[in-house]
């Protein structure tokens, strides 16, 4: 049995309609901003099940691009993200897909950076606005977003986790959960380490600093 | 030490310890997470004053939905009540108008608080705040309030389901109207005894309610039965506070609704594939407001 808050109850407080189709599109987003280094010059949102059938009652679509630009799901100026876009020159487009996705309200996430760089991430609204972050980059992961989470690609190779774990000792951040995800022996992998405290940009540059570390981002509890 | 899953330990803590269920249902919360006290209320605090904003602005403005098939309903009965020719009687019809606000302002992309869910989100504001103002509670008491309707949204969600996906309707606004129920028999001065009969029979009125949103959105019928739910909850409310007695405890009217939502086959599980989303007109509706104009 899931211990419950009060809060999970009475909440919480977001943009309507749906929490799943609006609130967890949000997130969704604001996850994927936070997972790419740089800033936003174009996303491509394909959206898969549920939410290309029914994004346009729901506002998925605002929800997403709103994520995407950093507003929270209780913002009211979620219906508005198409304008804030366009005034911040984010470029945006939407694909509907029939093809199979790993959960009906899935969406793919083709984020394009001014520095060139491009990132794909594949996430799941899974109920009650709560969301799952299954692939990143081709990489099949399982992030949750709740926690304080530290993100890195790197180039599989051994040591790099001992590096890694030794700059968060250096900082006196204790290691909730940490798995590994790779495509291939070798292969670029992704570490996911969830926090109980909150991971500072200092600790990110450490990160940066290890050598075969590719990308670390931070994200913050949502 | 406050820790409860059940009505019958809620009871339980309540007799123990000479305190009413919002009281137990925050010290739970306090104990649970470590929160200080005054953050828990300050925090329950801002839920509510989003619920008076959600419903002054359902009042007060002409909105429409997203797909354009409701909004604006909110005012009519409103001003209905006003003039004083509600049948129902003039504060019901305005908490049932309040309810009525809150999930149109949900449908126009505004902001609400989920109550349980935003699918629900009307009936506790209607129910509760209409009401408790209109006998002049302060802020404190039904902030005070929203913990009772918490502790019972509680148990539901930790012995059956307040999704309509899992369990229908009867588990999105028969719990909201269940909560709000309880929570105005403990605001009434009733005791934590009749406070779980009233959530028992507003469960029971709506047992079997099944989810059926024409196009798969939060709008016709849900709009209108959170304002049922409103409705339910105050009666039900009068029924405990006038001494009657729940021949079935909670935990068994829970379970029950439980099994139904079991029961219940997914096409009247949000799936808009059955009831009122299966007539021919509601699927026309959905032909029109989904046809594909591309992005």
């Amino acid at each position: 049995m899931e211990a419950y808050s009060v809060f999970d109850i009475i909440g919480p407080v977001m943009v309507g309609p749906s929490s799943s189709h609006t609130a967890g599109a949000a997130r969704l987003g604001k996850l994927a901003r936070q997972i790419v280094e740089g800033s936003i010059k174009r996303v491509e949102f394909i959206l898969y099940g549920s939410f290309a059938r029914t994004y346009k009652g729901h506002g998925t679509d605002k929800a997403l691009l709103a994520g995407i630009l950093g507003l929270d799901p209780h913002d009211e100026k979620l219906a508005y993200s198409f304008e804030m876009a366009r005034e911040k020159g984010v470029e945006f487009g939407f694909t509907l897909s029939n093809a199979r996705a790993p959960h009906p309200n899935s969406v793919r996430m083709i984020i394009t950076t001014w520095e060139g760089k491009q990132r794909s991430i594949l996430g799941c609204s899974i109920g009650g606005g709560n969301v799952l972050l299954k692939e990143i980059d081709g990489i099949e992961v399982e992030l949750t977003g709740k926690y304080d989470t530290l993100i890195t690609t790197h180039r599989d190779r051994p040591g790099i986790v001992a590096r890694v774990a030794k700059v968060l000792a250096d900082h006196d951040i204790n290691i909730a959960y940490m798995r590994v995800y790779r495509r291939a022996k070798g292969d670029r992998a992704i570490m996911v380490i969830e926090s109980d405290q909150p991971i500072s940009g200092e600790v990110k540059r450490g990160i940066r600093e290890v050598e075969g570390i590719m990308e670390a981002a931070i994200l913050n509890p949502l | 030490m406050y820790e409860f899953s059940t009505g019958s330990q809620l009871l339980r803590l309540t007799r123990k310890f000479r305190k009413p269920i919002w009281e137990i249902v925050a010290l739970s919360e306090q104990e649970r997470t470590g929160r200080p006290w005054e953050d828990i209320f300050e925090d329950m605090r801002s839920r509510l004053r989003v619920m008076e904003e959600s419903i002054r602005k359902g009042l007060s403005q002409e909105l429409k939905s997203l797909s354009g098939l409701s909004g604006g309903e909110a005012r009519r009965l409103y001003q209905r009540a006003m003039v004083g020719l509600a049948l129902s009687g003039d504060r019901v019809a305005r908490a049932a108008a309040a309810a009525l606000a809150v999930t149109e302002v949900n449908a126009a992309m505004g902001k609400i608080v989920a109550a349980p869910t935003a699918g629900s989100s009307g009936v506790i504001p209607g129910a509760l705040i209409i009401v408790a103002q209109e006998l002049g509670k302060s802020e404190e008491e039904i902030a005070q309030a929203l913990f009772t309707a918490a502790g019972i949204g509680l148990i539901i969600a930790q012995n059956a389901t307040l999704s309509g996906a899992e369990g229908g309707c009867q588990a999105e606004v028969g719990s909201a109207s269940s909560m709000a129920a309880g929570a105005l028999v403990e605001l009434l001065g009733g005791t934590a005894e009749q406070c779980l009969a009233a959530a028992s029979f507003a469960l029971m009125n709506l047992m079997g309610l099944i989810c059926d949103p024409l196009a798969g959105l939060v709008e016709i019928p849900c709009i209108k039965r959170n304002a049922l739910g409103c409705l339910n909850a105050i009666l039900c409310a009068d029924f405990a506070l006038a001494g009657m007695e729940s021949p079935i405890p909670f935990d068994e009217v829970v379970q029950a609704m439980y099994q139904v939502g079991k029961a219940l086959p997914p096409t009247l599980k949000e799936t808009a594939e059955g009831g009122i989303a299966a007539t021919p007109t509601a699927k026309r509706l959905e032909e029109q407001i989904f046809k594909g104009d591309p992005l």
